[in-house]
């Protein structure tokens, strides 16, 4: 079983353009709309963060994560927990330990699960996401089935001087695009150097990098606590934009559906994970804001759009949307299939 | 503890794990024959028991409504396979787990459509709504022991099947070497549609016979999917005694577990399938 195809891992000019302009358009974005849709694109640059960090593991090292929302979740739990009632807390020390704590827990749970392969990994990591949820979805003290609500946005204030204030709906949205280039670049500069290399080699052939005389157990785990971590950070921002944690942040859906962002936009590159988060974010909104015809409450329905898209998607574009683009510039191109 | 509340609960526990059982059996079936990875398998066991509550109000019979809900799910089983499912056996375990979420969005949606999102029971049958006396105020259902009967039955069944008749040597065959077996003149495509509408009329049969204990209510999928996984993973892919074994190991583990450790009896199970990982990670009885 060969593993899945690297896709586009050197971007052609053209995406590297779109991408370009569209980096511009984020950038004027909040001078060129309404409060509404500046807090829906800082949302959809979280689950870009968020998208990203499972493209280090299901794109470039080939391990299909069906839990990593988890890790996401475990960030904004600790801001939760980490927020007083009636004050707002420290960005500078809150950030470090919820992005830690949910590394720690990546670090924990990828000691098991990375032993495992194909079929088991997914099942795994499915199973060990779904422990934390009921972990929280079960305790009073770690806030039930309703989460806990954080009252304040972290204070990013430093020794008496503000240099920003996250309260402010533009701010957060610049701190996010900010965080998000941040996180691109680190993860596009990891992907070739040394390390990165031996991840996707890892992907195509595993045996060999163990003949070779690499530890790939040690590699796995490395790209899976930081993948974790990096879930942290869009967790963490996360909890921060919507002022509460609850366990739907870990829950199966969220896990399925960054999943399902980094097929749409198209896996191992980073690019395709933004443009997958920004699409299938951008349809759920639809889906969800569908009007009513005849009487029937077409956006009530929404899982049942989302849920044929999907399908649509696995049988008509696996590759997603930059392997169709791609696909179509060149008039041909591989399939997203497995040769066995 | 005392013995005959020890007794009750080892009855409980060993109940759902044969439960279990069924249900991990189809999901193993379908892993280790097709490779497939099925996430639509609890909406399977949520329509079976949905199935339950409409057709045993229409039939005014629970037996009649397991039988016609049972042929309905195999139907159901094989367009599914034939319009979706045998478009991904050689695609990646990615596009099979997308697919199957997908899945999984639509059926409860439609499930909403076409049950509304209120809780059901379902009635036991006049002939098991007895209980057996054990002690002065304890006492045993006769439908639970009816239930881990029907279950004994049907792994019987499921062994005879697929190691004793001549389908069961196919399917066998199949799993071994799929194009050997196709190229010695059997229909493969044929059979493997025979054993995920098995898989898919497994899980709804359970659902059918759990609805009167478990009642009928949106989401009911989801945690039965996430303890399949965990007995597949504990058992081994593909094997059935693994997954029997395990079955069992966890219906007893979170039984007792919810009577001795309930502050932690929600992670105990986890917690067995960590250890089966660390000391052998490809489950108990890979093959």
């Amino acid at each position: 079983m060969a593993a899945p195809m690297a896709n586009l891992e050197v971007l052609p000019r053209s995406v590297r353009l779109t991408l370009l302009l569209g980096l511009i358009a984020l950038a004027v974005f909040p001078y060129m709309s309404g409060p509404y849709y500046t807090e829906m694109v800082t949302r959809m640059m979280i689950m870009a963060i968020f998208a990203m960090s499972l493209d280090l593991l299901q794109g470039v090292t080939g391990l299909v994560s069906l839990g990593h929302a988890a890790f996401f979740g475990i960030a904004g739990y600790t801001l939760a927990f980490l927020t007083p009632a009636v004050e707002p807390v420290s960005l500078w020390w809150t950030l470090p330990l919820a992005v830690l704590s949910s590394a720690l827990a990546a670090l924990v749970i990828g000691f098991f699960v990375v032993r495992t392969k194909g079929i088991y990994f997914i099942m795994v990591t499915m199973a060990f996401a779904q422990m934390i949820y009921y972990l929280f979805f079960d305790n009073k003290v770690l806030g039930g089935s309703d989460g806990l609500y954080i009252n304040f946005r972290p204070d990013a204030s430093l020794f008496g001087w503000l240099p920003f204030d996250l309260e402010n709906r533009v701010t957060l949205y610049y701190a996010t695009l900010v965080l998000l280039v941040g996180c691109y670049l680190f993860l596009r500069s990891l992907l070739w150097s040394p390390f990165g290399r031996a991840l996707a080699a890892i992907r195509v052939n595993e045996h060999r990098m163990c003949a070779a005389g690499f530890n790939t157990f040690g590699y796995k785990l490395t790209a899976f606590t930081l993948a974790g971590a990096m879930a942290g950070f869009a967790g963490y921002f996360y909890g921060m934009q919507t002022g509460y944690a609850n366990p739907e942040l870990m829950g199966f859906h969220l896990s399925a559906h960054s999943i399902m962002m980094v097929i749409l936009g198209g896996m191992g590159n980073f690019a395709g994970a933004i443009v997958g988060a920004f699409a299938f974010e951008y349809l759920l909104h639809l889906f969800k804001e569908l009007p009513v015809i005849g009487g029937i409450d077409f956006g009530k329905h929404w899982q049942l759009w989302m849920g044929f898209f999907i399908v649509a998607v696995v049988m008509f574009a696996p590759r997603g949307l930059l392997g169709l683009m791609d696909r179509l510039g060149r008039g041909r191109g591989p399939r997203g299939e497995r040769h066995e | 503890m005392e013995l005959s509340s020890f007794l009750i609960q080892l009855l409980n526990g060993v109940q759902y794990g044969l439960l279990l059982f069924m249900l991990a059996a189809g999901l193993t079936l379908v892993f280790g024959i097709m490779d497939v990875v099925n996430l639509a398998h609890g909406s399977f066991y949520m329509l079976g028991a949905y199935l339950a509550y409409s057709l045993s109000s229409t039939f005014d019979s629970l037996a009649l409504a397991i039988v016609a809900g049972a042929f309905m799910s195999v139907v159901f089983g094989l367009l599914l396979e034939w319009l979706l499912i045998r478009h991904v056996y050689q695609r990646d375990h990615l596009d099979q787990v997308l697919l199957t979420f997908g899945l999984i969005y639509i059926f409860e949606e439609l499930r909403s459509i076409v049950w509304g999102d209120d809780v059901h029971g379902v009635k036991i049958p006049e002939l098991f709504s007895a209980s057996i006396p054990l002690t002065e105020n304890m006492s045993y259902p006769i439908y639970r022991l009816f239930m881990s009967g029907i279950c004994v039955a049907l792994a019987i069944a499921l062994y005879l099947l697929i190691s004793k008749t001549r389908l069961g040597m196919k399917i066998r065959a199949g799993a071994f070497n799929r194009d050997m077996t196709e190229a010695l003149g059997i229909n493969i495509k044929l059979i493997h549609a025979f054993v995920f509408a098995l898989g898919v009329g497994l899980a709804a049969v359970v659902g059918m016979i759990a609805a009167p204990v478990s009642s009928v209510y949106p989401g009911m999928g989801m945690p039965v999917l996430i303890i399949c996984f965990v007995v597949v993973v504990i058992g081994g892919i593909g094997s059935v005694r693994g997954a029997l074994i395990a079955a069992l190991l966890v219906g007893l583990v979170d039984t007792f577990g919810k009577v001795l450790l309930p502050q932690v009896a929600s992670m105990l199970v986890y917690a067995l399938m960590a250890a089966v990982l660390l000391w052998k990670p490809e489950g108990l009885f890979k093959k």
